[in-house]
């Protein structure tokens, strides 16, 4: 399994400092601190109710935080809608259960936004469209409908959809963790090739050997703080924290 | 390999009638209908020896016989010399308004109450809560008495609204009066040119039409959104009040107003009506209410989100991802409200509103003595109603559909 | 390391939230003032509340209840309610015009009714079942006196019917169908020619009986309670075959089923009630002629059964779709089936919507009124026809609306409730 090659720039594509978050009050996210620079991809990994899936959620407003600072490529995210709207529409967002609108085509999924939001003319939303589904490898469903496609093909669908957008940076929430084990591996060949052409990308996932492959870095996250971060070779034969060394070997254990 | 013999057929055994898958269907089938007919036959035979001893006979020629009562509220010209035949018509008529504008009504107000029960603020949802829950779990017939007896014991007498200091006041500048002997409207006056103006005002709605089509070519072609709400609410308001005022106001209203211990002239619509239309609203739209936010809330908090994170705004969002999907789920039970409200409306006769029951299963059944003829028409009549009204969900639920493997 | 790697020293513990994101504040912040939208509604709601509440509670809180007339109330104090009404007629809204001495009898039944839906309800009692089984029977009796072999014929020729039908089937016939029809013959015969002579002997020998009272005479919520228990309860069984005949692959059988419950749903309740009246008894031998609250019954059952099939029928669609099969492939027939596997999920996924379809019956009962029986609508207007009475109406109609409100509503919580623990129980 070859690496992948490194595309990090010296721009920070995300900035998050103090960034707090409770959930009644239950303290949810405790004192994230985290840079992201253009063109790296990290990983997020950790036990259930860690946080991990709420933090990127922050990061495009899904969820809010109370206290501390998150920033997007230059625009800070607060209640200003204006600013919402702009962060949304530069990052793009993979969820485990797909997603997908049910009563639209697959081309109609992927065009939907392009037009009402970028007010893109309709021919040319088809043919962006068309591209990011060739890019997924699944042109040929352009016009069939999500129920009628396999998992692997609906979330490899909700990849290119998000793509359609033309984001800089791709979230993804454990995207492959609904999925049957034989079509894990088409949908990670497409995270694969997204990092190789230099996205910036966040994914939650328990995919360790993607991970390898893949990640920049590693991060660990346990009771909604970050634990230990290191690049993957570093972080999976040298963890350091006790909590990491727990969770490797009952993640990597079987 | 030896191919081995043919399978032997066993002899038939009438015990195999039963056993036996091929003919097990079969007859239980025939007992089935054999039972039936026979239960059907003993029904009708019982029925004409019991006709026979009370001297009738079945027959339907009472529909062209003289009616011999008034009606006194009706959608087309009917006296008591008119065919009972007529006043079944009039009757059926009076159900079917009452079905429309009670759906009318029904349908605004849930949609309104349903919407605002999802409402996050608190104080909002629980009284909307407390509407539909407090309408739908006590009987319709009880609210339309109710309504009823308030309209009629509440509101003050027409003689009331005399004198220089009159008890009661019309509401709205003097032109809706509230009674106990019903409801005063102006009526419409259609006086000359009113025509053309009716006509200009199809002209400006097929305008609106078109002007939606090439606002929806332009946003394919260039993708830039027309605003097209405020372009047509101008395009039928204005020239509509232009002409309005050119031509002279060709659109009058006829005002009531109090003559001697009645009001005369306007539309007067009575308590029986109001009540009964009134109830029916209600009642159905705390149901209506309910299956829209059902409706709304089947659709997984996922779909939002994933609009949301492309970008989209709340309202385009409502409109392109929440309500294609949630419509597919509220109009069945939508359309089976309706059908609903539409059998409630029988419960005219309690306020003594003249529906289909009250004319052709009420007064005609008691004047002719047509016990049966007149309840299988009656009922012929609810039937085709229900049947029309299954088939268009049926038509909704085929063609709307979303496509699964 | 390079410059990426971090590990955490100390663990950060959880710090309590910010004032404004919990507690009271928090959650008035959240649900009433989030947005200058949401404030207004929540100040115009507030409004309204007060308005409606600041005529209603003062005339309320201050009413009448001792009066005797309605002319008394007003002479006192015409602004508060008069709810004397209800103090007065309270016996009569709710057994109707029932003998007064025997107001016992419908109150013994009504809380041997529960007695007999527990057994039903929670399995842990089943062995109480047989209690559930003469309930009926003990009911009517009670209800509507007479001797108590009247009833207890009923008991007994089925019994002996179901003696039959296992003597039938251990020693002579292996057949089902044979071993059934006989013994529904036998039952038939019984009632006709054996069933009264044996009634009056049995009379003569253990006499035990109650002061009859007449149909005519049950109202108030008495009857809506009759009409609706005995409905859905004698529907239950109509509708699950309903069910299973329109899911059938016979064509014949299926058609009458579908037939039957489209008719059924597709007219007003008023009407299949006035044929009740007027028509069933044209449609039965001449010369019978039955009490008028059980041809009620009778037509209700047929309403609700319907109603019940559709019911059950999307209780039967919401099974795991294997189930069929299974069953099939351990051999079991048909009938085992439906009865061991099938039913049993399909009714426990059916209750809320049986629940449902009796809160719908019961609201339905008023509709006897329109058919001069005497139920708490029927009341009202008899109440407000009466002289002393005469011009009231708020007070009677909020007590019966809340008199319903209160059952249906608490049933409505009852199968929401039924509802959720259905989806946690998988």
């Amino acid at each position: 399994m070859e690496k992948t090659k490194i595309n990090i720039t010296d721009e920070v594509a995300i900035h998050i400092s103090e960034m707090n978050k409770w959930y009644g009050n239950f303290h949810v996210l405790r004192d994230i601190n985290l840079e992201v620079m253009r063109g790296e991809r990290i990983v997020v990994c950790g036990p259930s109710g860690s946080g991990k899936s709420t933090l990127i959620r922050c990061i495009n407003r899904l969820e809010e935080h109370q206290k501390g600072r998150i920033i997007v490529d230059g625009t800070e995210l607060t209640t200003d809608l204006k600013n919402i709207d702009k962060i949304r529409s530069e990052v793009g967002m993979v969820f485990q259960h797909f997603n997908l609108f049910p009563h639209l085509t697959t081309l109609e999924n992927c065009t939907l936004a392009p037009i009402w939001v970028r007010e893109t003319p309709a021919k040319e939303a088809q043919e962006i469209a068309m591209e990011m589904l060739e890019k997924v490898k699944i042109p040929e469903q352009a016009n069939k409908y999500p129920g009628q496609l396999s998992g692997g093909q609906q979330q490899r669908v909700a990849i290119a959809r998000s793509l359609c957008m033309k984001p800089r940076i791709m979230l993804f929430d454990e995207v492959t963790s609904a999925l049957d084990p034989e079509m894990i591996k088409e949908v990670l060949d497409t995270m694969i090739q997204l990092a190789e052409d230099g996205m910036t990308m966040i994914c939650v996932t328990h995919e360790m050997g993607f991970a390898r492959q893949v990640a920049d870095r590693v991060i660990f996250m346990d009771d909604g703080q970050i634990v230990e971060q290191n690049e993957p070779e570093s972080f999976f034969n040298k963890p350091q924290s006790d909590r990491t060394k727990l969770f490797l070997s009952q993640i990597l254990g079987h | 390999m030896k191919a081995s013999a043919p399978p032997k057929t066993e002899s038939f055994k009438l015990s195999m009638l039963l056993s036996d898958t091929r003919y097990r269907g079969t007859s239980l089938q025939v007992i089935t209908f054999i039972i039936f007919v026979a239960v059907f036959f003993w029904l009708v035979d019982n029925t004409l020896k019991n006709l026979a001893l009370l001297g009738k006979d079945v027959s339907f020629n009472f529909l062209f016989l003289r009616a011999g009562y008034d009606i006194n509220q009706r959608l087309i010209p009917y006296t008591s010399d008119s065919t009972h035949g007529r006043a079944a018509f009039v009757g059926i008529l009076n159900t079917l308004l009452v079905a429309f504008v009670g759906c009318f009504f029904a349908t605004i107000l849930g949609l309104f109450v349903g919407i605002l029960r999802l409402s996050k603020n608190w104080l909002v949802a629980k009284l909307m809560s407390i509407y539909i829950e407090g309408f739908r779990n006590v009987p319709v017939l009880l609210w339309i008495v109710m309504i009823f007896a308030l309209l009629t014991e509440f509101t003050p007498a027409p003689k009331a609204f005399k004198g220089a200091d009159p008890q009661a006041t019309m509401l709205l500048f003097d032109s809706i009066a509230v009674t106990n002997r019903g409801t005063y409207f102006p009526a419409p006056i259609f006086g000359e040119g009113s025509f053309w103006l009716l006509l200009s005002f199809i002209l400006s709605i097929l305008i609106v039409i078109f002007i939606k089509q090439y606002a929806n070519k332009q946003k394919k072609e260039t993708g830039k959104s027309l605003p097209t709400f405020w372009i047509s609410i101008l395009t039928i308001i204005l020239p509509t009040l232009g002409l309005y005022f050119l031509i002279g106001k060709p659109i009058s209203l006829e005002y009531p107003y109090l003559k001697g211990f009645n009001f005369k002239d306007g539309i007067h619509l009575r308590n029986s009506f109001l009540a009964l239309t009134l109830a029916l609203a209600l009642y159905t739209s705390a149901f209506i209410a309910e299956i829209v936010r059902a409706g709304i809330l089947a659709i997984s908090k996922g779909q939002t989100e994933a609009a949301a994170s492309l970008g989209l705004r709340p309202n385009k969002i409502m409109n392109l991802i929440i309500l294609p999907q949630a419509l597919r789920i509220i109009v069945p039970p939508l359309i089976s409200n309706y059908l609903n409200l539409t059998k409630n409306s029988s419960l005219a006769i309690a306020v003594g509103y003249m529906d289909v029951r009250g004319t052709l299963g009420g007064i005609t059944l008691n004047q002719t003595g047509r016990e049966l003829e007149s309840m299988l028409l009656l009922m012929g009549f609810y039937l085709c109603v229900s049947l029309l009204i299954s088939s268009v969900i049926n038509y909704y639920n085929r063609s709307f559909q979303i496509v699964v493997r | 390391m390079s410059k990426l790697a971090f590990v955490q020293k100390n663990k950060i513990p959880p710090s309590p939230a910010p004032i404004s994101e919990v507690g009271i504040i928090g959650w008035l912040k959240q649900n009433l003032f989030s947005s200058w939208f949401n404030t207004l509604l929540t100040l115009l709601s507030i409004y309204f509340i007060f308005i409606i509440l600041k005529d209603f509670i003062p005339w309320a809180w201050g009413g009448h209840w001792d009066t005797k007339s309605l002319r008394e109330c007003l002479d006192l104090n015409p602004d508060v309610a008069c709810f004397s009404v209800l103090t007065a007629r309270w016996k009569q809204l709710l057994f109707g015009l029932y003998p007064a001495e025997e107001y016992w009898r419908p109150t013994v039944t009504f809380i041997l009714l529960i007695f007999s839906i527990i057994p039903i309800l929670f399995p842990k009692y089943f062995r109480f079942f047989w209690f559930s089984i003469i309930y009926p029977g003990l009911a009517i009796w009670l209800l509507w006196g007479g001797s108590i072999w009247g009833v207890g014929i009923v008991y007994i020729g089925f019994s002996l019917g179901v003696l039959l039908f296992i003597l039938l089937l251990r020693n002579i016939t292996r057949n089902m169908v044979i071993a059934g029809i006989s013994s529904i013959l036998f039952v038939i015969l019984f009632f006709i020619f054996f069933s009264n002579y044996l009634v009056n002997i049995l009379d003569i020998i253990i006499p035990i009986s109650l002061p009859p009272v007449e149909s005519l005479k049950m109202g108030g919520f008495t009857l809506s309670l009759i009409v609706g228990i005995t409905g859905i309860v004698a529907s239950f069984p109509i509708g699950i075959l309903l069910a299973l005949g329109r899911q059938s692959n016979l064509p014949i059988i299926k058609m009458i089923c579908v037939g039957f419950i489209e008719f059924i749903r597709g007219v007003p309740l008023i009407t299949l009630l006035f044929v009740a009246s007027v028509l069933l008894n044209y449609f039965l031998p001449p010369g019978t002629n039955f009490d008028i609250v059980l041809r009620v019954i009778i037509m209700v059952t047929l309403f609700s059964a319907a109603y019940m099939a559709e019911v059950i029928r999307g209780g039967l669609a919401g099974l795991p779709l294997g189930q069929h099969e299974a069953s099939a492939s351990l051999g079991l027939t048909y009938w085992q089936s439906q009865r061991l596997v099938i039913m049993p999920q399909a009714l426990k996924i059916s209750i809320p919507g049986i629940v449902n379809t009796f809160i719908g019956l019961f609201k339905d009962t008023t509709l006897v009124s329109i058919i001069s029986l005497r139920d708490p609508v029927g009341l009202a207007s008899t109440i407000r026809a009466d002289q002393t009475w005469n011009g009231i109406y708020w007070e009677l109609y909020v007590a019966i609306g809340l008199m319903f409100f209160v059952v249906c509503f608490g049933m409505s919580q009852y199968s929401q409730y039924l509802e959720r623990k259905l989806k946690t129980d998988k």
